[in-house]
């Protein structure tokens, strides 16, 4: 469904956005950034030698070496390496991954509940829609990171230990992605409402075609570009909220270590020196998230034609 | 009733996730004395009575005892109130204040340098994690330049009800690291939205009507759009109270501010219910009284609404 | 005239302050906990104790030689070998200036034996005490009990009359969280007295006027504890000078605060050892993968012995600061000899041989459970050993958690491999033995079990003659070793860290006495 959506935005406007993207320097700089971050982290396997998540790959003596152009630095470890002897790179690349699965699930899981909720309301009116309005009001209120704690806390408490670290990144998921529905909700009921009142949906409705059909081939394609704004910059918040509850030692655990986590343990190594063991990871997220806001704020500009001169 | 829907929220949290006594007693506790102690605590009753009691001493401000701390949550939660509240309060001033002025500014004057640096600083804002911001403010202002200090609250004066930083040296300096830390994100939010507030609005016929009368730039840009301008900011403030209050959680853990957002994170990883749950039902009853004074808000300073309220009580 | 007025005035306000500014010193202490309650009968816990034994004082302590030495009584004989005679000091006072008499000190030892007490079995052996006269108590045991002084250096004193004024006659039930004035406030007759208590904040202890000793330094006149849970914080406020002393440097940031000309770092071996425990009682590993518990053959054990690489961990985690321990006591304690704390070689050839004659060739699957903020490191020392053991084929998961919560998992018998550490107050093998290795002790979560190792137990507890017990707590040390029951890891260093004018002298068992703390 969502093929047939972009083909059609597509059609409609890849010349006008292509031609504002090859215009604007940081949308360019950024989105080759950000390509290079998301090859990386997903090819990782074929990029470096080392698995930073098998412990019995690891030696213990590795630990703690300096990145490759400082003087005690090996040539064989880019960035250095942790405490644990892993190294850095390859750790802060699988760590990445991490991050961007979590980051994506959670957004893809707002998206499909918010715009789901939002279209269904701004389609079918009435008290149903009365009801999701008032919880995206309740829910907006509530800060995502109370909310996503909030649910991490109540998981530890109902899953059991052992399930607990498998079923950590899906808490997570849940907890982030549960915090950013209702903008998306909102933003598609506003669009369905306009949508709706259309001639030729209404032209569709009156002959016969299903609510479902119309909804998804007629209202959806339609409120694409808002939802891939809000989506863009929900991304990167969605990565900051999960760095943020793995920092906080809620998150991913420290064997399967996301950017957050990364940057938790590296933390308690900042004063003695090894400020790589922090710092790479660090750089890197921050890194990861501007790229995705000026990607977003490009996007916002050109995408929002109220703005446009 | 919002209020109520999370007591039971809170209230469930407490009786199904893990036996109470299970976490209140230590090893060596006989069955008897678990049985006792499940006497006392009145586990025994059924569920209804025992969420009638748990609503009425909610009410009273009684949340139990914490599992971790061994103490009165009610007592934890007062001890901490005053360090969170000072740090939203200055925080949310600085965000608003520093946030609306360069807002405006970026708002009025769309090009130039000054303005993009601003905006792309604030971009910057917004990507950086509130935790590494925190670090690195530590790092360099208190281990490098070691002028400010990075952790506590200082020197604090206790008067009677209210246990204020305010008062000392050491209590206002121990408060800039960690309220600037908390506004910055909050305030690349607040520059972002007026400045796009302020350009719409500076796009809008009536200014543009106002241009054409003749009067001067000045009085447009701050009489007529700011006022406009400000609106959502209201809302946002309002909302952002409460934002500020959850991402204290980070602040006050990276600062070891003895605020309730460090005792909930440890709660949290502790499993402490009764925290969790005092500290869900005090939030929400913070949101509720925002919104509040939000809509009141409202009413003064759009003209709309007070039209509309007037025509209506009319 | 108007100005020699003027000056007297000037005089006499610098008279009346001058002494007291450069008396009046204050020394802030932090480290990562804080005291669990103020009542010294209600937690047997490492920052209670320590906070504790700056108010309260007990019948005899240990100086800061470790030596059990007078305190409240200034001598003390034995009558038989079930009874035991205190002289008290006539000058003491508690803080409130009412002098201490036989009967607090009676009060106080019942108190610890009551059921909210966490006491109780440190001094289980006691069956009587009487005062004889206002300076003399008798304490009867049920049994000769050689370790009694030992027992008694860690039950605190407290004042009868005060305690039953604030309705604190029985410890705090810490279990059932109750709230007492006890746990809030405190009256003892020791060097300090606490004067504000924001717990997990800020305890401030002023200089008790009615003290009988006397301070080493007498500018010594407050102290404040500043609790800061995050090491690198901690780290921070003392680089920074808001803190004076820290008494749990993490030991990645020693090089850091040495390099710093302001401060110093002590360091000194911790009466504490590290070791891995593994169930030989369970029939199956409730985390395992074979269906058996490998844990039952020695060679298993002695493999995972064999393949960790303790000179690594030294060096890597520990920086240096660790004594590779070949059993679970260290130097000082009664029963230790150089000779017993040899390990085995590191060689990972030989663990893996071993692990395969057994009949795991593959190897197994295990989880460790290991604590993340107890001891020095716990949780990376656990992940180093992880590694360790994934090179010999055995995939140990780590699971590591809050010290609470692993403490209570463990006494509830969860674990199949776990990491522990053992300090030893008494500074008698008989400590060790008793918690560890007795048959069903409650500290033995490895289940070991031996009816030699039992009897020389009850040798140690019962023989007076001196000889004849260490004797057995020699034989009964050959036959743990030699069983491999335990994997011993390392002897704890710990190291302080304050500035270069602040001197708070270092203790093996990581309590600081202000008492003897003194400025440059």
């Amino acid at each position: 469904m969502d093929d047939k959506g972009l083909t059609i935005w597509d059609k409609i406007k890849d010349s006008e956005i292509y031609f504002s993207f090859i215009k604007s320097p940081t949308a360019i700089v950024s989105s080759i950034l950000l390509a290079i971050i998301f090859f990386c982290s997903f090819f990782v396997e074929f990029i470096t030698p080392y698995n930073p998540f098998d412990p019995s790959s690891l030696s213990l003596m590795d630990a703690f070496t300096p990145p490759s152009w400082t003087s005690e630095g090996k040539v064989e470890f880019l960035l250095g390496t942790d405490g644990q002897g892993r190294d850095m790179l390859s750790t802060i690349l699988y760590g990445s991954r991490i991050s961007l699965i979590v980051g994506f699930s959670a957004i893809l899981f707002s998206l499909i509940l918010g715009v789901g909720l939002g279209l269904t309301a701004g389609f079918f009116g009435g008290k149903y829609e009365m009801i999701v309005m008032r919880l995206t009001d309740v829910q907006l209120t509530v800060p995502s990171i109370l909310m996503a704690l909030l649910v991490d806390g109540i998981a530890r408490g109902i899953i059991s230990r052992e399930l607990h670290d498998e079923m950590a990144i899906y808490v997570l998921i849940f907890a982030i992605g549960i915090s950013e529905w209702p903008q998306f909700a909102r933003v598609s009921r506003a669009a369905t409402l306009v949508e709706k009142n259309k001639d030729y949906v209404s032209a569709s409705i009156i002959i016969g075609v299903s609510n479902f059909i119309v909804i998804f081939k007629h209202i959806l394609p339609n409120i694409m570009r808002p939802v891939l704004v809000i989506g863009t910059i929900g991304l990167a918040l969605a990565i900051i909220a999960e760095a943020t509850l793995s920092f906080l030692g809620v998150g991913v655990p420290p064997t399967t270590p996301s950017l957050g986590t990364l940057i938790r343990l590296g933390n308690d190594f900042l004063f003695s020196g090894e400020w790589w063991i922090t710092f790479f990871p660090a750089i890197f997220l921050v890194i990861l998230a501007f790229s995705i806001n000026l990607l977003g704020d490009w996007m916002r500009d050109t995408l929002n034609p109220k703005l446009k001169k | 009733m919002v209020m109520l829907v999370v007591a039971f929220v809170s209230f469930s949290l407490f009786n199904f996730v893990g036996d109470p006594i299970n976490n209140m007693v230590g090893e060596e506790t006989s069955d008897e004395e678990r049985a006792e102690l499940r006497e006392t605590l009145g586990l025994m009753d059924p569920i209804h009575v025992q969420f009638t009691r748990f609503i009425i001493n909610v009410s009273k401000g009684e949340f139990g005892i914490s599992y971790q701390l061994r103490r009165p949550v009610s007592e934890l939660i007062i001890e901490r109130l005053p360090a969170t509240i000072e740090l939203v309060l200055i925080s949310a001033l600085i965000a608003l204040v520093s946030g609306t002025l360069l807002g405006v500014y970026t708002g009025i004057k769309r090009k130039g340098f000054l303005s993009d640096f601003i905006l792309a600083v604030s971009l910057l804002g917004v990507s950086l994690p509130t935790f590494v911001i925190g670090i690195l403010f530590i790092y360099l202002f208190a281990v490098i330049l070691g002028v400010l200090p990075s952790f506590g609250r200082g020197e604090v004066v206790d008067l009677g009800f209210w246990s204020t930083g305010f008062l000392t040296i050491s209590g206002l300096k121990a408060i800039i690291l960690p309220s600037v830390t908390l506004s910055l994100f909050q305030m690349t939010y607040i520059i972002r939205l007026v400045r796009a507030e302020m350009m719409e609005i500076l796009q809008t016929d009536y200014i543009k009507f106002a241009r054409a009368r003749g009067i001067n730039e000045k009085s447009i840009n701050y009489k007529h759009a700011l006022k406009n301008g400000l609106i959502p900011v209201i809302t946002i403030a309002g909302i952002n109270i409460g934002t500020l209050i959850a991402f204290s959680i980070i602040t006050e853990t990276v600062f070891q501010w003895p605020g309730m957002g460090f005792l909930f994170i440890q709660a949290v990883q502790f499993v402490d219910i009764p925290i969790m749950s005092a500290y869900l039902v005090f939030i929400a009853f913070v949101f509720v009284m925002i919104n509040f004074i939000v809509d009141i808000l409202y009413y003064f300073i759009d003209p709309r609404i007070r039209v509309r309220g007037d025509s209506a009580s009319g | 005239m108007k100005y020699g007025y003027f000056i007297k005035i000037l005089l006499a306000f610098f008279l009346a302050f001058a002494p007291t500014q450069t008396f009046a010193k204050t020394i802030k202490w932090s480290m990562q906990g804080d005291s669990l309650t103020l009542d010294p009968h209600a937690q047997n816990e490492g920052p209670t104790t320590q906070v504790s034994r700056q108010v309260y004082e007990a019948l005899v302590t240990r100086g800061l030689d470790m030596k059990i030495g007078p305190q409240l009584a200034t001598e003390w004989r034995t009558q038989g070998p079930n009874t035991w005679i205190f002289k008290l000091r006539e000058d003491v006072k508690f803080s409130d200036g009412t002098p201490l008499t036989s009967e607090d000190v009676v009060f106080s030892i019942l108190r610890a034996k009551q059921r909210t007490s966490d006491f109780k079995e440190y001094i289980s052996t006691v069956s009587g005490v009487k005062a004889v006269n206002d300076y003399t108590v008798e304490i009867t045991t049920s049994k000769p009990n050689p370790i009694l002084l030992n027992q008694l250096s860690n039950i605190f004193i407290m004042s009868k009359k005060w305690c039953q004024e604030n309705f604190a006659i029985a410890p705090q039930n810490w279990d059932a969280g109750q709230e007492t004035i006890a746990a809030t406030k405190a009256l003892g007759t020791g060097p300090f007295r606490i004067t504000l208590r924001e717990p997990n904040t800020k305890t401030v202890f002023k200089k008790n006027m009615h003290w009988w000793g006397e301070m080493k330094d007498k500018k010594v006149t407050e102290i404040n504890l500043l609790p800061i849970k995050n090491a690198a914080t901690r780290v921070a406020a003392l680089l920074s000078g808001e803190i004076d002393v820290v008494t749990d440097v993490p030991v990645q940031d020693l090089a850091r605060i040495k390099n710093s000309p302001a401060h110093k770092v002590e360091s000194t071996a911790q009466m504490r050892t590290i070791f891995l425990g593994m169930d030989q009682g369970a029939d199956k590993l409730r985390t395992g993968n074979t269906g058996d518990n490998p844990f039952k053959k020695k060679a298993v054990r002695q493999a995972l012995y064999q393949a960790i690489d303790i000179e690594a961990i030294k060096k890597k985690v520990m920086r240096g600061l660790s004594e590779p321990a070949g059993i679970i006591t260290f130097p000082g304690v009664n029963g230790y000899t150089k000779e017993l704390d040899k390990r085995l070689p590191y060689d990972v050839a030989a663990a893996k041989k071993l692990l395969a004659d057994a009949g795991y060739p593959n190897g197994f699957e295990v989880e460790l459970r290991c604590p993340n903020d107890r001891y020095v490191n716990d949780e990376a020392i656990c992940t180093a050993v992880v590694g360790m053991l994934g090179k010999i084929g055995v995939k140990v998961n780590l699971f590591a958690q809050t010290k609470s919560k692993h403490f209570k998992e463990l006494k509830d018998n969860q674990g199949d491999f776990y990491m522990l550490g053992w300090g030893v107050p008494t500074l008698d093998s008989h400590y060790v033995f008793h918690y560890l290795y007795e048959s069903g002790a409650s500290w033995n979560r490895v289940n070991f079990s031996n009816s030699d190792v039992d009897a020389a137990i009850r040798v140690m507890e019962g023989e007076v003659n001196l000889d004849k017990r260490n004797a057995a707590i020699a034989e009964a040390w050959k036959i743990v070793k030699d069983d491999i029951s335990y994997l011993p890891l390392h002897h704890q260093v710990i190291s302080w860290a304050a500035k270069k004018d602040v001197n708070v002298p270092i203790r093996p068992n990581n309590e600081p006495l202000f008492r003897f703390a003194s400025f440059d």
